[in-house]
């Protein structure tokens, strides 16, 4: 939240540094003395986790690409040479494979969160949309890191997604051989793939920088959905109160990461990866990585034709269209509470929808046949209809509970339930 | 009303001023070479000139005998040729046309859209059919998965065809998409006899 400078050169030098390029006093502003909400739980951690998950993932990859040759007679042998022969090398894919499933766990609880406690409505909707656009921008970078092994899955699964592309009509077998820089997956994939692999994660640095700052102009939104009123009464210092309790949930995370890596490297990945890559043969079934199995049962859901868009197509548009209404969300959701701890349907409704999300993400995981693609039919319905019905719907029919007047007053009287609602508490938060 | 600022925006008489021309003309050239600069940064990734001159492959047809399929590859992807059995021809001439869920023949060697018979399944670049011989692309056309049934003992679905294991397309004898996701039928490359028994595709 934009609050005046609190920083106080310690040093001539830092003085002179100031009057020319006032960086330590940006983060200063910034990262210690930035007035943050002081009811912030552990949910709101996981901003911090994925700075550090982008980090480490940027990091052991940059390490990789040391090792790695992009070329389809020798990536597979690469990838074994690093697990076998260079020194920790079985430790740097480890942790980045792993910590590209990491990533993903943190982003998928930060993105919940953020529905949950409606931080996406106003005045936060750019700050959510650029989440957006670094969520999408994971998808590419991991997707296209996963055919670097050049694997069975990595063969196959390259195939599958590129091939969504021909659904474009007239267009769209142009743009799949452009994409392949070929007639089928090849080296000019790899080659490129491993290029814009490299690439992408600084692009989602430079996102990251965007999300921060459209964080830091209203500041943070908390659990109670209230604004902060009183900067004194209602916020701490970023630093010492957040950098501790952020550093204490990234300790907790980089546990559950170690205990992958060291106890169950694989376990994650498919078994298929391990051989490599075969033009002429396919998987038994081609599984995508689990991050992905939501939206890979919502392509597989649209078995039918609508109208003269073919079933084929109809899947693409589900799968892009279920990532794409995330934009909207903000105008989509009517209701002028922001938090969902205040609106018992709304909080109901959004359980069932992270049910149905587990459901997709179980049934990805399926063969598509038989009653799977009918649940996956169900829980896809529900998926679209929580944002396009439900949502919309809700801030015109659901009575939300009293809001607390204050982030302050909520964290030092927790009123009884059943008590008498506080004076001046309305179903709308006061500006 | 001062003249250096006239002179800016349309003449009074609402007639396009030298300035304007200057700036639609400017604008357009910037166009024109932004355009000019990002085709080639596009069109790099397009097919390459090596890729390209591998686009034909020739086939010995000599040693498959009846009943059997071979897999061969063709700008890096898997080519189903098959030498059906008479029963096997019977049943693919025996479908009607109704009966097919993509009723077009997709056959590179025909000009026009052509119904998806049989024979227009087994037709080759002289226009000429030979229903022993059935030359596919073997890419299932839902999202480019091979599918089973080349090899003696795989599962060839329920219409004696191919059958795609990653989401459960059908095809029939003929290469024809009969059940499942698959939009289309499997694709035949355009193909010209060399002689009796020698095959080049593509």
């Amino acid at each position: 939240m934009s609050h005046p400078s609190t920083y106080k050169p310690a040093s001539g030098f830092e003085k002179w540094l100031d009057d020319r390029l006032p960086i330590v006093r940006l983060a200063h502003d910034s990262f210690v003395d930035f007035p943050t909400p002081k009811n912030l739980n552990y949910w709101y951690t996981f901003g911090g986790i994925l700075a550090i998950a982008l980090v480490i993932q940027i990091i052991t990859g940059v390490i990789l690409a040391m090792h790695y040759t992009p070329h389809t007679s020798m990536a597979f042998d690469s990838v074994e040479h690093i697990m076998r022969d260079v020194n920790y090398g079985w430790l740097m894919r480890y942790v980045h494979s792993n910590g590209a499933s990491m990533f993903f766990l943190a982003v998928y609880i930060h993105m919940f969160r953020g529905v949950y406690y409606g931080s996406y409505k106003e005045p936060r909707e750019v700050l959510w949309m650029l989440g957006v656009v670094i969520y999408l921008l994971m998808m590419a970078t991991a997707f296209m890191g996963y055919v670097l092994p050049w694997g069975q899955m990595s063969y196959w699964g390259a195939t599958v997604i590129t091939n969504l592309f021909s659904a474009i009509p007239l267009i769209g077998d142009d743009i799949r051989a452009l994409l392949w820089g070929g007639f089928s997956v090849d080296n000019p994939t790899l080659n490129r793939f491993y290029s814009l692999h490299y690439l992408l994660p600084f692009a989602i640095a430079g996102v990251v920088m965007l999300h921060i700052w459209a964080l830091h102009i209203p500041g943070n939104a908390n659990p109670t959905g209230v604004e902060v009123k009183d900067v004194k009464k209602d916020t701490v210092p970023f630093h010492p109160y957040y950098t501790v309790k952020d550093s204490f949930a990234i300790v907790l995370f980089l546990i559950l990461f170690a205990a992958f890596v060291f106890f169950n490297p694989d376990g994650l990945g498919h078994p298929d990866n391990y051989i490599e890559a075969n033009p002429l043969a396919t998987p038994a079934s081609i599984v995508p990585e689990w991050y992905y199995l939501p939206f890979y049962a919502i392509l597989r859901a649209i078995t039918f034709d609508i109208g003269p868009i073919s079933s084929k197509l109809g899947g693409v548009m589900a799968m892009f269209g279920s990532i794409l209404v995330l934009f909207v969300l903000p105008w989509l959701d009517t209701s002028k509470v922001r938090s969902m701890r205040y609106r018992p349907a709304a909080k109901m409704f959004f359980f069932i929808f992270i049910a149905a999300c587990l459901v997709l993400g179980y049934l990805g995981g399926k063969p598509a046949e038989g009653s799977y693609v009918l649940y996956a039919q169900i829980a896809t319905a529900y998926y679209f209809s929580f944002f396009l019905i439900i949502l919309p719907l809700l801030g015109f029919m659901e009575t939300p509970k009293p809001l607390p007047r204050s982030i302050s007053e909520s964290v030092l009287k927790t009123p009884k339930p059943g008590g008498a609602t506080p004076a001046g508490a309305q179903s709308a938060p006061a500006q | 009303m001062t003249t250096e600022i006239s002179d800016a925006g349309p003449s009074e008489d609402g007639e396009p001023t030298r300035r304007d021309f200057i700036h639609i003309f400017a604008a357009v050239t910037a166009a024109a070479g932004a355009g000019a600069t990002i085709w080639p940064l596009v069109h790099q990734m397009n097919p390459d000139a090596s890729v390209l001159a591998l686009s034909t492959s020739e086939v010995d047809l000599s040693s498959v005998s009846v009943g059997q399929a071979i897999k061969v590859m063709w700008q890096g992807k898997p080519v189903f040729i098959r030498r059906r059995t008479e029963a096997e021809i019977a049943e693919g001439e025996a479908t009607p046309l109704g009966a097919l869920k993509d009723d077009v023949a997709r056959n590179d060697n025909l000009s026009d859209k052509v119904d998806a018979t049989d024979d227009a399944r087994v037709t080759a670049s002289d226009g000429q059919a030979r229903p022993e011989w059935l030359i596919v692309v073997g890419i299932c056309t839902h999202l480019g998965c091979i599918p089973l049934g080349t090899a003696s003992g795989e599962n060839r679905g329920d219409y004696n065809g191919w059958f795609c294991p990653c989401h459960g397309s059908h095809y029939d004898i003929a290469g024809r998409i009969r059940k499942g996701p698959a939009p289309e039928n499997l694709e035949i490359p355009p193909y010209e006899y060399l002689s009796d028994t020698v095959v080049k595709i593509g």
